[in-house]
């Protein structure tokens, strides 16, 4: 046929016409390129380094350092060598990197949430964080941390004393050291078995209640009684603030203890709620008490007692007219439970093994605080740099995460009749994630990176010590760079690896 | 079969039942519409109560009832006790905020150059104004070329004036458009080579990216400041702000192609073929069927990594240069205005100058992404 004699005789357009022949071409003239540029480069390097008598290597690694660091994780003196230099300056950065993810997770989270609430203030409060915050650079955010807010701070000898025995001043943060002894061990051990036992209940009470209809006979049960224990000690909780507030209540004996037991017994009827509103106000009294106490501290006594007394009436009432309506009481969430055991066991087996947990506080001397723990200005400004910083940018992630479900998810889950927590967290925020896991891991990556801003106010993070003093003292530019370059590479190429794997398995299974 | 009674007329509207308008239901249904709701939201107006009085006395000059001491002020103002930002400190110090080190008797050369500067930013960024083509050519191409002679001098009789001595936000202008400027033609080009069907050509592309992504600013600040020079023939000195300049631009590049990377994946494959089936040559196709598409899509994404690169040229104050940050921290340390509030006055004033920067991009994108939305998105 004639495609078939056009297609296999000789080409109609010339050679150098041909997409197959000009693709091969063009590429080995970019080819030639690079390698002519990289070989340039490499020959004026070297005719630079001979010029100023320099070696290449990287046997400087095993030399001593002469230097010290003034925070290390692993111990480290001028006799160390520069290759644990390197490991100092790579752990500081893992640090940091570390509680970074961890708080700005929290508050990101937080504020993208809060900036979808309908409540009108709070929504407003998070978009003018997150417009501040995203509009200004990170490092000058770095130097009002530290040179502004740490190093305005007061002398050793003035420093501001926070509740549990922690102080601040110039030299950064002192904090009590936890001093565990051996018996510590198994309260830990108890803590993680209460929390794997819990998820394994919760798991399998779910999935008999999905195969069923309803929770199994025991967990039903127990879940009562945990309700039970749990009201108690809200209760307690409760008379105890209460008498802190009223100092007239705080005179009769064994008040939190009746009163707790007096609501547990209310709890059991059908009066229930009026417990958990007047558990409400209490609580929510001491807490605007002490904050407006402490916030303002010129008022009188007398105004800032009735001012949260009437706050927390209004709250109580509020709290009253949603608990009164009714729930299904069989199929609530059995909650109380596994709160319980993951509290409990822990405790009974500090109680039982006879642990202790003593904190070392620190005490102000002559010139410094002797014990506890002294957390570097530098490191405690970065971190909170970071964490602020990277929080806008997770919440805008968490945000537009949650915007991706279609409204007709929420609605869907709400005609099948599940109740608001329930629509959340087995309908919008699953699929949520899928949309906010890839940009959340990119942002972490930012964090981790960003933290290398630290060498500007004298952290001793990887950049600082390596590409900073260790570069200074050997000379060995191209090594040093090298080596940096390659561990932010590798961190980059192995998130990103994981990253895909993530997007594979959660991907939608389209038709 | 008869009709006893047929309303022969409307009924007035009557207006919403009171309890569902008005401030009361406002606040009922947005601050108080759940307990913790209102918790929060009295939370909230405390925390207001309590933040709002020391701030605004802090930042507020006397005039309007604060405590700030206005320009003009004197130093002994600030040292008071109890005084807020000294605003008389950045005002006496904004030359010094603005050129750096720049020799005063020659300030409108720089001048010339932010006039010549909003005179063509300004119509490019109007969607209605005409001559974009000229316009563009002349802000893109001619404008750093003049840029650069004026802040340079040593030609028609200026003075010449080295890179050192140019600093404040001059500096931070001149890194930001020159990245910008740069790594447009750059990105896109990286962006259309990770593309590429080109095995060698992808390749390098994907290295390229890959690597200054996955590196921080910082390190690739140093690497150019101090490799540039080892890279270089013997003998040739590469000037200190170049190779800033180039380090920003090879950043910024790389983020810049995997946004418009993002722009072209969006594209349907229908766009492609039908630019080949017209017989259009490869850059024909990209120049006039795909990347006016592409680009198009991806605006919002590119005036953010614009607005990276803008936060991020604050970091080149590490290797030394003098931006609006540097002068801010260099000037803190000025005896003649030290006074308690003057570090945190200084980088108040550069957060508010770099916060209208970047606020002013982020509603400009905004604005382009409504105007350029035909419709077409799902």
């Amino acid at each position: 046929m004639a495609v078939q004699d056009n297609l296999a005789g000789p080409p109609r357009t010339a050679f150098y016409n041909d997409p197959v022949i000009r693709g091969i071409l063009y590429q080995v003239l970019v080819g030639a390129a690079v390698v002519a540029f990289f070989t340039w480069i490499i020959l004026n390097t070297a005719a630079n380094l001979a010029a100023q008598n320099k070696s290449t290597g990287f046997d400087f690694l095993f030399q001593t350092s002469g230097f010290g660091i003034s925070f290390s994780l692993i111990p480290f003196d001028r006799s160390s060598y520069y290759w644990e230099a390197f490991l100092v300056g790579l752990l500081n950065t893992l640090l940091v990197a570390a509680i970074g993810i961890v708080f700005a997770s929290m508050l990101g989270f937080a504020i993208g949430v809060a900036r979808l609430s309908s409540n009108w203030l709070i929504a407003r409060f998070a978009t003018v964080y997150i417009e501040i915050i995203r509009n200004v650079p990170l490092l000058l955010q770095l130097f009002f941390w530290y040179f502004a807010v740490l190093k305005a701070m007061p002398a050793v000898r003035e420093s501001f004393e926070l509740p549990l025995g922690i102080f601040v001043n110039q030299r950064g943060i002192v904090v009590p050291r936890p001093m565990p002894d051996a018996e510590i061990t198994w309260v830990v051990v108890a803590a993680a078995v209460a929390l794997v036992g819990a998820i394994a209940l919760v798991r399998w009470a779910t999935s008999i209640r999905a195969r069923t209809g309803h929770y199994p006979q025991g967990v039903a049960i127990g879940s009562r009684i945990a309700g039970l224990v749990v009201t108690f000690v809200l209760g307690y909780l409760a008379f105890t603030l209460l008498g802190s507030v009223i100092p007239a209540l705080g005179n009769v004996p064994y008040l939190p203890l009746l009163g707790g037991l007096g609501l547990a017994g209310l709890s059991l009827t059908a009066y229930g709620f009026y417990g958990r509103a007047f558990i409400g106000f209490a609580i929510a009294w001491a807490v605007v008490r002490f904050l407006l106490g402490g916030m303002f501290g010129s008022l009188p006594e007398l105004l800032i007692v009735a001012i949260s007394l009437a706050l927390a009436l209004v709250y109580g009432w509020t709290m009253l007219s949603v608990e009164r309506r009714p729930t299904a009481g069989d199929n609530k969430f059995p909650l109380a439970l596994p709160l319980l055991i993951i509290v409990a066991v822990p405790a009974l087996v500090y109680w039982a093994t006879d642990a202790s947990l003593a904190f070392e506080i620190p005490l102000l001397e002559r010139f410094n605080f002797r014990g506890g723990m002294q957390l570097v200005p530098e490191m405690v400004a970065l971190v909170i740099g970071l964490t602020i910083y990277t929080a806008a940018f997770i919440a805008e992630n968490v945000r537009s995460g949650i915007q991706a479900v279609s409204k007709g998810q929420t609605e869907a889950a709400a005609s099948l009749g599940l109740r608001e927590g329930d629509r959340l967290r087995l309908v919008v925020i699953p699929q949520a994630m899928r949309v906010i896991i890839p940009p959340l891991t990119s942002q972490y990556l930012n964090l981790t990176k960003n933290s290398s801003l630290g060498a500007a106010i004298g952290y001793p993070e990887l950049v600082n010590v390596f590409m900073g003093t260790t570069l200074n003292q050997t000379g060995k530019a191209i090594e040093v760079i090298a080596i940096t370059m390659a561990v932010y590479l590798t961190l980059s190429l192995s998130t990103s690896a994981f990253m895909n794997w993530y997007n594979a398995r959660v991907a939608l299974v389209e038709r | 079969m008869s009709v006893s009674f047929v309303r022969r007329e409307m009924i007035a509207p009557q207006p919403a039942p009171s309890n569902n308008t008005g401030p009361i239901a406002w606040a009922r249904r947005s601050l108080f519409a759940t307990p913790g709701d209102a918790l929060l939201s009295v939370l909230a107006i405390i925390l207001l109560i309590w933040a709002i009085p020391p701030i605004y006395n802090f930042v507020m000059p006397t005039f309007f009832g604060g405590h700030a001491v206005a320009p003009g002020g004197t130093v002994e103002d600030c040292r008071a006790l109890g005084a807020g930002a000294c605003w008389a400190y950045i005002s006496a110090r904004m030359s010094f905020f603005i050129y750096g080190f720049y020799p005063p008797a020659e300030y409108w050369r720089p001048n010339l150059v932010f006039l010549f500067g909003a005179l063509l930013i300004a119509p490019l960024l109007i969607p209605r104004a005409p001559f974009k083509r000229i316009n563009a050519i002349l802000f893109f191409v001619a404008y750093p070329v003049v840029c650069f002679f004026l802040l340079n001098g040593g030609v028609f009789g200026m003075r010449a004036v080295p890179t050192e001595q140019w600093g404040g936000l001059l500096v931070t202008l001149v890194i930001s458009m020159v990245g910008i400027i740069c790594s447009i033609p750059l990105g896109i080009l990286l962006a259309l080579g990770r593309q590429s069907k080109l095995p060698i050509i992808k390749t390098l592309c994907v290295m390229f990216i890959e690597l200054w992504r996955a590196v921080p600013l910082i390190t690739v600040l140093f690497m150019a400041s101090i490799m540039l020079p080892l890279f270089m023939p013997q003998g040739t000195s590469v000037d200190k702000l170049l190779r800033a300049l180039v380090g920003v631009t090879l950043f910024s590049s790389a983020y810049l192609a995997e946004v418009v990377r993002g722009g072209l994946q969006a594209l349907p494959r229908g766009q492609y073929e039908a630019a080949s089936s017209l017989g259009l040559s490869y850059w024909k196709s990209m120049g006039l069927i795909i990347l006016p598409q592409a680009i198009k899509h991806v605006i919002p994404g590119i005036v953010n990594s614009f607005i990276a690169l803008f936060k991020d040229t604050s970091l080149v104050s590490i290797v030394g240069i003098f931006d609006l940050l540097n002068t801010v921290q260099a000037a803190s340390s000025d005896i003649d205005w030290s006074s308690p509030t003057q570090a945190i006055t200084g980088y108040l004033f550069a957060g508010i100058v770099f916060w209208i920067f970047c606020f002013a991009m982020s509603r400009y994108s905004i604005f382009m992404e409504r105007r350029l939305d035909t419709g077409h998105k799902r």
